[in-house]
């Protein structure tokens, strides 16, 4: 049969020579790499005491910001929710009313919020579409736990504190990739 | 010179647009020549509308340059010229993609269309099927050089079923048009003059005529929007359905598109052709009634034909199904009957798309009150 391209690797379908067959220079081989690897530098780390350090480009939990009045930046305009190539996230939108100015920066604010830590993959498409500033992938993990309906984090659990109420809190949730012209 | 005989004019005139000939009837305009041939050649219109008598001629976004007037003067139009208000003349030649001044002429257009123009889409309601949108897309450039403050205008009622945010018109004048070819008697028009021009009522007179719904699909963009879709959804999470039913109106035709999500009728709006307008319907135009269009949102009042076709390229289409019914389970077909165990229902967990909340029901943009019926019922579950 003619093959589609060159790179067509024929299967090779001898039997087996004498050596092959006794199998146990194959095992020692093996063996004398695992048993080698004892006495190299261990790569792992005991995570909870010792921790690595993360790349500036890490993607962790979403967080949704405020600006510096604390107003909601999130508007709902629903570009992450189709960015998204897991379909994590769903919101819902409502009109701002007069007397909630405080709360939310625009005249339209997502009344509810969720992405779905099961679904989500940290791409970070998110953060990319956002028009508003109002989503990012901050340098934290999403915590594990034993049920599943934990993991659908609505707006409480993905709010960035408020700088006005909880200024220490929030320059903590900022971290130290927030460059400090942004936002107070 | 009086005396000069004309010979009789041709039954067919024959043009060339972008080096495709076709063979149009005397008084068709270059635009509407481009639009018989389709696709890229077809110039953008925002303000043409075939539908509506009249339009047409404000926006410029439609220049074409002419490079031979006609067979008997081929001398080329010194100057680019607006397709929907030219017509053709037999043998002339017209280049609009492939002209080299055209496509600079057109993003001039659109920086001045976007002089005024907000950038709020994340907030609009058209967003995603704005014919600005596109046209800054496809023409516009990436940035402005305008440095001086927007105008701009608060938002106000045109009756209780239309939202108008003047901040967001180009002045094309379509609606207005609408309402004075299509309803009885208009009562909104454009008050002021220049930059000052502004769509209104006058003396905030609400509009209570049938069709005036009309107005909200001819805007091309989100000047004139649906008051009882505002904020509910984003256009492309909805999904779009050709329904019909049999409406006591005699003007209204009574086809129209639904845009669901779930089982919920969102938004009801008159259907639409391959340049945005309302489509036709046996040399009629397909005009929906206010009862059509604000009041019949259950699916029961409705025969649904099918889905709606969405052009591939169109953000309206991602991420759904292209059939009305969604492929069913197959799991427990494979398990011999047996269900398989469900380990979470998402409507134990989440607020959003509340079963017991329905927003089509609701005739105004949803408020804050409106989901404190049940509050976060995710956190009562999870502590």
């Amino acid at each position: 049969m003619q093959a589609l391209t060159n790179r067509v690797k024929e299967v090779d379908r001898k039997p087996l020579s004498f050596m092959e067959k006794m199998y146990l220079p194959a095992i020692l081989k093996g063996m004398f790499i695992t048993f080698s690897h004892i006495f190299k530098k261990k790569p792992t780390i005991n995570y909870p005491e010792k921790k690595r350090p993360f790349s500036p480009v890490f993607r962790g939990m979403q967080i949704l910001n405020r600006d510096e009045e604390g107003r909601e930046n999130c508007t709902a305009c629903g570009l992450c929710a189709v960015a998204c190539p897991a379909e994590a996230i769903t919101m819902e939108a409502a009109e701002r009313q007069p007397g909630e100015e405080h709360l939310y920066r625009e005249e339209k604010y997502a009344a509810k919020y969720e992405i779905n830590m099961l679904r989500c993959i940290f791409c970070g498409l998110c953060e990319e579409a956002c028009p508003k500033d109002a989503i990012y992938l901050s340098e934290s993990f999403a915590p594990a736990d034993y049920q599943r309906k934990q993991f659908v984090y609505n707006k409480s659990e993905l709010l960035i504190p408020n700088p006005k109420e909880d200024p220490e809190a929030y320059k903590k949730a900022l971290g130290n990739r927030a460059k400090p012209t942004t936002n107070a | 010179m009086a005396e000069e005989v004309k010979a009789a004019p041709p039954a067919t005139f024959k043009v060339t647009i972008d080096n495709i000939t076709i063979d149009v009837k005397p008084g068709t305009s270059i635009l509407n020549a481009a639009r018989q041939i389709g696709g890229d050649v077809t110039p953008p219109a925002m303000c043409y509308y075939s539908k509506l008598e009249g339009s047409g001629g404000k926006c410029r976004t439609c220049l074409v340059e002419v490079a031979a007037g006609s067979t008997a003067d081929p001398r080329p139009m010194p100057k680019l010229v607006a397709s929907c208000r030219t017509n053709v003349m037999d043998g002339m030649i017209v280049k609009n993609m492939t002209s080299e001044k055209v496509p600079d002429a057109r993003a001039g257009v659109v920086e001045f269309l976007l002089l005024n123009h907000p950038l709020d889409c994340p907030i609009c309601d058209q967003a995603g099927e704005c014919h600005l949108q596109d046209l800054g897309y496809d023409h516009g450039k990436a940035g402005t050089r305008y440095q001086f403050s927007r105008r701009t205008f608060a938002r106000e009622d045109i009756g209780p079923y239309i939202q108008l945010h003047m901040t967001r018109c180009i002045l094309c004048y379509r609606c207005t048009y609408v309402a004075d070819q299509i309803t009885d008697k208009r009562v909104h028009g454009i008050v002021d003059r220049g930059d000052h021009a502004a769509i209104s009522t006058y003396i905030s007179k609400a509009i209570d005529n049938d069709f005036s719904g009309n107005m909200i699909d001819v805007c091309p963009v989100g000047a004139l929007t649906d008051k009882t879709f505002r904020f509910k959804n984003r256009v492309w999470f909805t999904k779009p359905v050709d329904a019909h039913r049999n409406c006591e109106n005699p003007k209204c035709c009574g086809k129209a598109t639904l845009w669901l999500r779930g089982d919920e009728v969102f938004r009801v709006t008159a259907r639409k052709d391959e340049w945005g307008e309302v489509q036709s319907y046996d040399g009629k135009v397909g005009w929906i009634c206010n009862t059509c269009r604000f009041d019949k949102k259950e699916t029961k009042d409705w025969t649904i034909e099918g889905v709606t076709n969405i052009s591939r390229h169109s953000v309206i289409g991602a991420n759904k199904y292209k059939v009305l019914d969604v492929p069913g389970e197959t799991v427990s077909k494979v398990m011999g009957g047996r269900a398989p165990k469900l380990l979470m229902d998402i409507h134990n967990v989440s607020g959003v798309n509340n079963p017991d909340i329905d927003l089509s029901d609701l005739q105004r943009p949803a408020h804050s009150g409106d989901f404190k019926k049940d509050p976060e019922p995710g956190l009562e579950s999870k502590n």
